[in-house]
């Protein structure tokens, strides 16, 4: 299988790397619920999370800027939280006359706003972590062991199997659209027909990519059954952890929980 | 501007940090019931042919995502597959795609949280494939064996997909105190009218040219599984539900607001615990501030020290190598 650009992992044998996924899998989740947990406006915890996710970032040899750059891509959705500055109750920051009406920003409506800002982008950096220096073989042994279902794991196997495969795919009938359809960079000259034309032609692609997937899962299948496959999804059992991952498993929590006891303590 | 984040391509897919705590672990325990029931149903009525095929329209659809037509303004339609999983394999399989897909998204592409994965799976996977249901087979039955029901059907069950899955979205965003009823259930209602009808054209696209090419496939023996009565009823009440919440919702905020305070007993029951301190002497500074100091002292301390070892580590090993060599 080839190294495809959508794929996230980053080879490498920094301590992350090294980490068994299953520990990887469950300190990320348990480091997102503590961020969670935090409450509003302890910037103190909030600052402490945020030299935690940079920690990490060091020691996986990703580079920092590698791990904020792709963060801040998850960032718009930020905006969503917006309306929230103005609509907590709670002492007057400013006033904003806009036309007839007098938007009051609030202190604890920025507070609310940043913190959970912060949130996100904290938490979205441990994720970007997670998937950059696990491979999906690895999280899929870490998923079994979080005792997800065997069927689910087997269909997520197989989707990721396939994914580059049909994204390729997908890629190849967008390549074949943009050369017929006239597409220029002029933008007085807009491409391809009306609206309702533009979306048959998306869905008709759509449609053959579907078509496509169903085949080659056809294919697929038969394959399977000539290597034995009987409807029984069988996995290996899962190896041991090692006592420097159990180790570094109970410290971490330890630090986390002692983190979210000193956020309601403070 | 307070429109912008809704209208930007997956506004579907809530990230973390976005959702209280307990709505999150809440919705997380819906998605796992469905989907151990979802697996069961699996089990018990398809063949084993089943898995691959669920596998690789899983790929199909997260790569369909990608084919996007411009609408207006910046803005582009594109599928979200809830609505065309379901036609294709019927609703419990349609479920564990979808599952599949919101989950790789998230895993890997960091298109929606880790802990808010729970909601998402709950909004695309059971919400989306349960409307879905519920609209394109009560408009089969209706056409009976005329061709204009599948595609009527297929529209606006993904019309109706996306619109519910997105008033689901902003209540859950309401109930979490995060963005505010009046402001998000309108204007994520409105935008996803219109992204709705794109999908919605996509879909039918997409059921034109399969239904050309392999009409076996849209044949309507693959609605009526087992199970299937519950998840019409299903599908109608959480479309009349939400139907009947949003506009509810967003005309008394308050009600909302009391609601989630009530839910959201885990912030307010630490808000007056965090402030015990505070508010001593100088009103909520002196403290606060120290404290902050001292973390982003400590914090700075921290990562310093494991970036100089990584770069000694990392000196010596080149060193020792370097040695090798020579």
């Amino acid at each position: 299988m080839h190294v495809h650009f959508l794929d996230p992992y980053r080879p490498g044998s920094s301590p992350i790397h090294q980490l068994d996924a299953r520990v990887k899998l469950i300190l990320t989740l348990a480091y997102i619920l503590t961020a969670a947990l935090t409450p509003i406006g302890a910037w103190p915890v909030y600052i402490l999370l945020l030299a935690w996710a940079v920690t990490i970032e060091i020691l996986s040899e990703l580079g920092v800027g590698f791990v904020l750059r792709r963060a801040a891509l998850a960032l718009p959705f930020v905006l969503a939280a917006l309306p929230v500055i103005f609509t907590a109750p709670g002492a007057a920051l400013i006033h904003l006359p806009i036309g007839p009406w007098i938007l009051t920003i609030t202190l604890p409506g920025v507070e609310r706003f940043i913190s959970i800002a912060l949130k996100s982008w904290i938490s979205v950096q441990m994720a970007i972590v997670l998937a950059a220096t696990t491979s999906f073989p690895d999280l899929l042994t870490a998923m079994r062991a979080i005792k997800v279902p065997r069927l689910l794991v087997a269909i997520f196997g197989l989707m990721w199997r396939y994914l580059f495969v049909l994204v390729d795919e997908a890629l190849r009938l967008m390549r074949a659209r943009l050369s017929r359809s006239g597409e220029s960079d002029r933008p007085d000259l807009k491409a391809g027909g009306a609206l309702i034309w533009r979306a048959k032609v998306a869905g008709g692609m759509a449609g053959s990519l579907f078509l496509r997937a169903i085949e080659r899962s056809d294919r697929i299948y038969m394959a399977m059954v000539a290597r034995g496959y009987d409807g029984e999804v069988r996995a290996a059992p899962l190896p041991r952890l090692s006592r420097r991952d159990w180790l570094t498993l109970w410290l971490c929590l330890g630090l986390l929980l002692a983190l979210l006891t000193s956020a309601a303590l403070f | 501007m307070l429109l912008a984040p809704f209208l930007s391509p997956q506004p579907m897919h809530i990230p973390d940090g976005f959702l209280s705590p307990l709505v999150s672990i809440i919705l997380w325990v819906f998605s796992i019931l469905v989907i151990a029931y979802s697996l069961k149903r699996v089990n018990e009525d398809l063949g084993e042919r089943q898995v691959p095929l669920m596998g690789v329209l899983a790929a199909a659809i997260f790569a369909g995502q990608m084919l996007n037509f411009t609408v207006a303004g910046g803005t582009s339609g594109h599928l979200m597959g809830a609505a065309i999983a379901t036609i294709l394999l019927g609703p419990w399989a349609a479920i564990l795609v979808m599952t599949t897909v919101v989950g790789v998204q998230a895993l890997i592409f960091q298109d929606g949280g880790l802990l808010a994965l729970g909601a998402n799976i709950f909004n695309m996977g059971v919400i989306g494939v349960a409307t879905s249901y519920f609209v394109y087979r009560s408009i089969r039955r209706i056409a009976g064996e005329k061709s204009w029901g599948v595609f009527l059907g297929g529209f606006l069950a993904a019309w109706i997909s996306i619109v519910v899955a997105a008033l689901a979205v902003a209540l859950q965003l309401a109930l979490s105190r995060t963005s505010p009823a009046n402001i998000a259930i309108p204007a994520m209602a409105g935008i996803h009218a219109l992204i709705g009808v794109g999908e919605g054209l996509i879909t039918i696209g997409a059921l034109a040219l399969i239904y050309a090419a392999r009409p076996d496939l849209l044949r309507s023996s693959k609605q009526g599984v087992t199970g299937g009565n519950a998840l019409w009823v299903g599908g109608l009440a959480i479309a009349l539900a939400l139907a009947i919440a949003s506009p509810l919702a967003s005309s008394h905020p308050d009600g909302l607001e009391w609601v989630a305070e009530q839910q959201g007993f885990l912030n307010t029951a630490r808000g007056p615990l965090y402030q015990i301190i505070p508010d001593y002497v100088f009103p909520g500074i002196s403290n606060q501030v120290a404290a902050t100091i001292l973390a982003g002292v400590f914090g700075t301390l921290i990562v310093f020290g494991v970036a100089l070892a990584v770069a000694y580590s990392r000196r010596k090993r080149r060193l020792g190598e370097v040695r090798q060599t020579q």
